[in-house]
């Protein structure tokens, strides 16, 4: 943890996140490779694994993103903030684009125009959650494509039960093979609205690996997929092996009673994130935070 | 493991086996939707297509690229974007400019790969994410065709050296390790 000095503007505080995120890989995530590793014995997935190892190592020491999909950042505000947050939010992103620098993703849904700022109507992406807490803290979640595109909404019936939700994120997974570059992490909504449903799939992939889910079902459910989904057989990067997926989280809300959605969205092994946690004393950085 | 120099030769590429570990060396250029459809488009109209593009090695990827002082180009970061989006594209890129070699991430079609048979091409995948690794094996940017399409889509040129590891994933008989993968997972475990 990094305790830098206040009167930072959160522009220059939104930079240095997404260095963060994009040049260092979470450590949780980093130790889930790892372990991987260890009990990989196909081939051609330990060839992946280490490729993937070594990439990692040297995009932190040479300071450059992991990946060149350095995807389309999604923001999470939570606790005090103002409505001028944004602003800083979107001189930040335009900064970070031209000076890690990030691939221009940003276009225009049917044009396909790129300005090249990263920048564009309804950009960039930020949740606000606003709470009575002494602190700000800014999350990003950069979002590749690869990951993005595989994501997957259900509105199951209630009778469809654990057994509908389990047969529904299997297929998901499986479906997308080698597309959103596994060993993934995959994250899972269950219950909300449509919309809400997603979003929570998306949120469960800030929540640091090593972190227990405090629900006894949702972590027989998580514990239960990641088995299975290792059994598999799709492996890395779809080409075989025992590791097709690092973790698995879930998370819940009430729904309609004639409801059951259900959600998936995938992390690529490259599961970026980054926070800082702003006080009247500095400036904290971390790179995991439920939510 | 081999070391291929590209341009590739039809017998280089008919010589390479399934789930076999590869670098290349020489030239290669990127390419992904967006160059992909105009070169299709210019060909069939007639027009100049660049000439690097003929019997090439195309990998489907969009780098991050930073240009130098000089106005020359360097690459940051340059691992494989998802191929299955130019499935529809490749069955006839192939033949056109009689690609040797494709190197992307998380396999192709049955129709690409039947083209892969027919005409003498390969699969190679590349680590998705890899990206730092992967851009160190593009040693050198030779040049940019096409940079009106913008970062991701243009077709950038390089001289690979020790670009890789490459597994042989859809080799020139049409054998492809994905529906391998795909004929023997477990739904139910």
């Amino acid at each position: 943890m990094t305790v830098i000095k206040l009167s930072e503007p959160v522009e220059d505080i939104v930079v240095n996140l997404l260095r963060l995120a994009n040049t260092k890989l979470p450590a949780d995530v980093g130790w889930a490779l790892e372990a991987a590793a260890g009990w990989e014995t196909n081939e051609v997935a330990y060839t992946q694994l280490g490729a993937i190892m070594e990439n990692v190592k040297k995009a932190e020491h040479l300071g450059l993103p992991m990946c060149q999909d350095t995807g389309i950042p999604v923001f999470y505000v939570r606790g005090r903030f103002d409505s001028s947050i944004a602003g800083e939010i979107a001189r930040g992103v335009e900064r970070a684009t031209k000076a890690i620098p990030l691939r221009p993703n940003t276009v225009d849904p049917l044009t396909r125009e790129n300005h090249g700022d990263n920048l564009g109507e309804g950009m960039p992406i930020i949740h606000y959650i606003p709470t009575d807490d002494d602190f700000t803290e800014i999350t990003v979640l950069p979002k590749g494509a690869g990951s993005e595109n595989m994501t997957r909404l259900a509105m199951l019936n209630p009778a469809d039960g654990v057994e509908g939700i389990r047969r529904f994120v299997i297929d998901a997974v499986l479906d997308a093979g080698g597309r959103p570059c596994p060993p993934s992490i995959v994250g899972i909504g269950i219950g909300g609205t449509s919309d809400r449903c997603v979003e929570m799939a998306k949120e469960t992939l800030l929540v640091p690996l090593d972190e227990e889910n405090s629900d006894p079902a949702l972590r027989k459910m998580e514990e239960d997929l990641f088995v299975s989904l290792n059994g598999s057989g799709l492996g890395p990067m779809g080409l075989g092996g025992s590791t097709t997926v690092l973790g698995v989280k879930v998370r819940k809300c009430s729904c309609h009673t004639a409801s059951l959605p259900v959600a998936v969205n995938i992390g690529c092994w490259a599961t970026r994130r980054a926070s800082a946690r702003i006080t009247d004393h500095g400036v904290e950085y971390s790179q995991g935070v439920r939510l | 493991m081999r070391t291929l120099q590209t341009p590739l030769s039809e017998e280089d590429v008919r010589s390479l086996k399934l789930g076999e570990t590869v670098y290349l060396s020489g030239p290669i250029v990127t390419g992904r939707d967006e160059m992909h459809i105009r070169a299709l488009e210019y060909s069939e109209e007639g027009r100049d297509v660049p000439e690097c593009l003929q019997g090439s090695v195309i990998f489907h990827c969009g780098p991050i690229m930073r240009q130098r002082d000089d106005g020359s180009w360097t690459v940051v970061a340059a691992g494989p974007t998802t191929s299955a989006r130019m499935n529809k594209l490749e069955p006839e890129m192939i033949p056109t400019f009689n690609i040797r070699a494709i190197v992307g991430k998380g396999g192709m079609s049955r129709e690409t790969a039947e083209a892969m048979r027919d005409y003498g091409c390969v699969y190679l995948a590349a680590t998705g994410g890899a990206a730092v690794s992967l851009a160190e094996g593009l040693d050198r940017c030779v040049g940019c065709e096409w940079e009106d399409l913008g970062m991701a889509e243009a077709m950038w040129r390089f001289e690979a050296k020790r670009f890789g590891p490459l597994i042989v994933a859809i080799d020139a008989e049409g054998n492809s390790l994905y529906d391998r993968v795909s004929e023997s997972l477990v739904r139910d475990a």
